[in-house]
This record gives C-alpha cells, structure tokens and sequence, in this order.
C-alpha cells in the first residue's frame, strides 16, 4: 500500500500492472493540455521556422526562398531601427523598475496593516491591462483637456498647449511613466518574497553584534537578494523586449516611426503589408535574441553566485 | 563597517530599541515612522491618480451612447464578446491544467518528466513570436476571426503556468490521502475528483484568477486574430468605440469604456487578492 505512489525506485514485480495502469490514466488526463500545445502552439512554432524561408505572402502562393527573409531583415533599416529602439527602451526602462521595486518593497516589507495596505495600493495598477492603462495615460497627457497637462499646467510646470505625444522624448517619457506604473507593482511583490526569504535569525544577529539597520540592509539584505534581483531583471528584460501594446496605442510608433518596437514590426509586416514569410523570419529573429539573452542571464546569475 | 551613520538612522535605532518589546518580528527601522508615513501617503496618491482620472471622467450620458448599437457597435457586444473570450479562455485551461497536473503530480508515465519539461519550455517562448502563423494555422481550421479561436489561444498561452500550478498544489498533497480513497474503493480518477481537488482550490483558484486576468486583458491576440470589429473584446473595441464622427477621439467616451473594462479587475482583485498574489509567486519563483 505504501508503494502505491511513491514510484522511484518503481516496485515493478510487485505492483507491475497497477503502476502500469495508473500511468495510462496519467497519459489520458495530460492528453487535452497536449492537445492544445500541438495545435496552437507546437504546430505553430514550426511553420514559423518553415514559413520564414517563403516569400509569403497572406493571400497568394507561397515560395521557397532560403535565407532571402533572414537576408532581407539585415539590410531592413526600418527593422533595424525598431530593434535599436527596443533594446534603448528596454536598457532604459529595466533600471528604473528594479530601483523602484526595491524602494518600494523596502518601504512596505512588514506584515503591518499599514504595510499590506500599501501593498495593496502599490500592486493596484498590476491587475488593469497594458491596453487600458495606455488609453488612461493617453488622455492624462493630451495637450489643453489632459487632466495631468492641466493640472502641471496650472502650477506652472509644463505648457498646457504642448502636444506631447508629437515629440520623441516626451512620448517616449509619457510611456516609461506609464509603464512603470503598471509593472512595478508586480516586481515590488518579487522583492517582497525574497525579502521574506531571509531568514530573522541572521539581522537578529547582524543587531546583537551591534549593526544600524542601514548597515544591516546594506551589508546582510541587500547581497542576499541577489537571485530575487535576477529574477526581477528577467521579468523586466522579457517584457521591455516585447513590448508592443502602450506603443501601438499611445504613440501609433510615431513621432515619425522612432517608438516602433521589434514586435510593432512583425505585426506591421504580417498584418499591415500581409507578408507574413518575412515577418516569421523577424519573428524567428526575435526568439534567437531573447533566447540569448535569457541564456545569458542565466549564466551571470549562475557566475555572481559562486563568487 | 564604515557606513556613515545619518540622524535619521540613529534616531530610528533608537525608536526600534524601545519599540523592539512589542514588536517581536520587526527589523531595524530605516526610516523614523513619521517619514515613512508621508513617504508612503504620497507614493499611494500617485498610483491611486491615473485610476482617479479614468474614474472621474466617467459620465452617464457616455454609458448611454457607448452602448447605442446604432453608431455601429456598442459596448455591450464588445462586453458580451470580451466575457465569453474570458470565460471560455478560463474554463478550458482551467480543466486542461487541473488534468495535465494531477497526472504530472500523481499519475507519472513513461516521459512525463519529459513532457513537463516540454510545457515548461512553451512557458518561455513568447506567443508574440509565434502569432503570424498562428493566424494561418486558425484560418486553416476555420476559427480565424471566431471568438472560439481567439479564447483557445488564450487557453493554451496560460495552459504552463496553470498546469504549473496545479501540479504544485497536488505535490503538496500528502499520497496517503489518495491511498485512503483507494481502500475505500475509490477508483483513481475519483479519488482525484472527490479527494483530492477540493484540497487543491487555492491552487485553482489561482490558475483561475491568473487565467481570467490574462484573457480579460489581452490585446495582441484579439487584434490580430480578430478582423470583424463586431467580434472585438474590450481592450481593442475601446479605440473604436471612443472616436467620434465629428471631434475624432472623445476622451470621455474612452474614460467610461476604460473603466468598464478596469472595474471587474479591481474588484476581483480586492475580494480574492490573497490567491491571486500567491498564484503570480508561485509562477514566477519557479
């Protein structure tokens, strides 16, 4: 009886069949997750590979090209472009959110009322979509009848009449702000766990040998949030890298096509110039980076570890 | 140990040492609480401000017209659409996880630990990356432009971490509960059904929440899956709902669609908080 589930190492003589059995029920009920991961996913995922050597187009006969896409995309300035772009956004954003997520975790670690309150406060942005967290900032920032451009307005701070979404860094700023907003939640949560991680014993003992608390946070919590800071610049890193919703609704790419991001440009040649070949080799592309950079990741985190 | 000790910092000390008797599991305060307070007041009223905004620009006549099918498409199709999307989403990677997992944690065959690496792997992978040809895949199938498709996309995109998760939550499970069903008579699969998931619903609660929000808050798919701007949910609708014939886009029809689409978020967020925070770490913290 007490073999039954503890399958390694797997009694075979003795409960052969039912084992045997048991693993049919287990293939059975995993089928329809495979199912659908065949179909929507796995299926999918090799016609990217196969479709990015065809000159494709949506509606048309398709033909086999070799690396022409893959050749095309590195001499594509536009692509090129966005993908600078992406990597500027993503370089800029991943600081401002990790700096801002520890504040923040800093501020309101403690199981208080007062503390979980807060943390219900901060995390609030988190549940409301990228989309519609775009549209409240879009007319937050509109020039005369933006709430926000009046109320700067009136003090003073900015120029009511500016349309700032016709200018790069404003818009690029407008975005960053809103970003920030609805992401930091989530990252401030990730620091919050790895804090509670710790375990008292060892500030106990950092107080008792007669450490301040900034010494304590500086010299004990701090280097031992390494891997929560992995984990946290992961998420971000990810993220900025595909980021397509806040700049297809806030800045349409614009001004002039400086904030089209690498995905903008997959979705802008498959859906909008319907050459859905060239926009899986960009696709194909895009996988390749974030594979490498994950990878890479990875291995710092694995490095700063054993140092 | 040269860190410069600032007054705040000692005068926090301090208050800490005289507090420390009550408050037993309290570190070291960084900051005196007066500071932390005002600190904290104005850091909420900054987060609580875009809400404020979309909140107060809300207006009973923008319901009204936002929902008057006559313009060409009214809220509460894209409503109806975006609530059978979720739900559908939902409940399909809801069962499908809740199955894979229970087999992952309980029943293992030959490859499963294989096939949960596989499924771990999916987890990586962007659906971004692979949405060109998965608009062709569904045209092939006929669900191209068809709520169905979109909400089986959706499912599938959330079926790792919802597998992930339940797999988890039946881990935890101690055998011997199963084991006891089983003397009892119980076959495998009722035991699952009748002992075993209702020690599991924190854990599907979660998947569900996690699930729901996703699916609720999509834009990429809907956008591109979706040509018929009847079939659009409500992130994608709201662009179109908010322009007006005559002004272009009115500010005040979008705050009102926003907060259609914000509200039921919130909600669910404030009642089930608890399972939902726990879902997200239990996804992310591998």
């Amino acid at each position: 009886m007490t073999a039954l589930q503890q399958i390694t190492p797997p009694p075979r003589v003795k409960h052969g069949r039912i084992t045997q059995r048991r693993g049919v029920l287990g293939l059975l009920l995993s089928l329809p997750a495979f199912a659908l991961l065949g179909l929507f996913f796995i299926w999918p995922f090799i016609r990217t590979i196969y479709m990015s050597l065809n000159d494709w187009p949506l509606l048309g006969t398709p033909e086999f090209i070799g690396f022409g896409n893959y050749v095309k995309a590195f001499g594509d300035d536009q692509f090129i472009r966005a993908v600078g772009f992406t990597f500027f956004y993503t370089i800029v954003i991943t600081p401002i959110l990790i700096i801002l997520a520890f504040g923040l975790a800093f501020l309101v670690r403690k199981g208080t009322r007062a503390h979980r309150f807060f943390q219900t406060v901060y995390f609030l942005p988190v549940v409301i979509g990228l989309a519609s967290g775009s549209y409240i900032w879009m007319f937050m920032w509109q020039s005369d009848i933006g709430p926000t451009t009046q109320l700067l307005g009136s003090w003073g701070l900015v120029d009511p009449q500016k349309n700032y979404f016709a200018d790069f860094w404003t818009a690029f700023a407008i975005v960053l702000g809103m970003v920030t907003w609805k992401v930091v939640g989530l990252q401030m949560l990730l620091v919050l766990s790895g804090i509670q991680g710790i375990p008292d014993e060892v500030n106990e003992a950092a107080r008792i040998d007669g450490a301040t608390g900034w010494q304590s946070f500086w010299y004990i919590t701090v280097p031992l949030l390494r891997p929560t800071l992995a984990l946290v610049l992961v998420f971000s890193v990810a993220g900025s890298l595909l980021a397509f919703d806040q700049f297809y609704i806030m800045t349409t790419g614009g001004p002039a096509g400086s904030t089209l991001t690498a995905v903008y440009e997959i979705y802008r040649n498959g859906f909008v110039k319907f050459d859905v070949g060239y926009a899986s080799a960009l696709s194909i592309l895009l996988m390749l980076v974030l594979g490498v950079v994950s990878a890479g990741q990875m291995l710092l985190l694995r490095n700063s570890d054993n140092a | 140990m040269t860190a410069t000790i600032t007054p705040a910092s000692t005068a926090a000390a301090g208050s800490a040492a005289r507090i420390g008797a009550s408050e037993r599991h309290s570190r070291t305060r960084l900051l005196p609480k007066s500071v932390w307070w005002i600190v904290s007041a104005c850091l909420a009223v900054l987060f609580l401000y875009p809400i404020w905004v979309m909140v107060s620009h809300v207006s009973f006549d923008d319901i009204v017209r936002l929902s008057d099918a006559s313009r060409g498409l009214s809220i509460v199709q894209s409503i109806g659409n975006s609530v059978f999307v979720s739900v559908t989403a939902t409940a399909v990677a809801l069962v499908a996880s809740t199955l894979a997992g229970y087999a992952f944690a309980k029943l293992p065959f030959r490859g499963s630990k294989a096939a949960f690496f596989v499924i771990l792997v999916t987890f990586m992978v962007p659906f971004q990356a692979v949405i060109t040809p998965l608009y062709i895949v569904l045209r092939d199938i006929g669900l191209q432009n068809n709520l169905i498709g979109v909400a089986l996309v959706l499912a599938t995109f959330n079926l790792p971490l919802g597998t992930f998760l339940m797999r988890n939550s039946f881990a935890a499970i101690p055998s011997s509960l199963e084991e006891a069903a089983q003397i009892d008579g119980a076959s495998a699969f009722s035991a699952m059904w009748r002992v075993m998931l209702p020690v599991a619903v924190p854990g599907l609660v979660s998947t569900t929440l996690l699930s729901f929000f996703a699916a609720w808050n999509d834009f990429f798919a809907a956008l591109i899956l979706i040509t018929d701007q009847k079939l659009y949910t409500l992130p994608v609708s709201i662009g179109i709902l908010s322009t007006d014939s005559q002004f272009g886009v009115n500010f005040g029809l979008m705050q009102t669609g926003v907060t259609v689409t914000v509200i039921p978020c919130v909600v669910i967020y404030l009642v089930l908080q608890r399972y939902y925070v726990a879902g997200l770490l239990g996804g992310a913290l591998k």
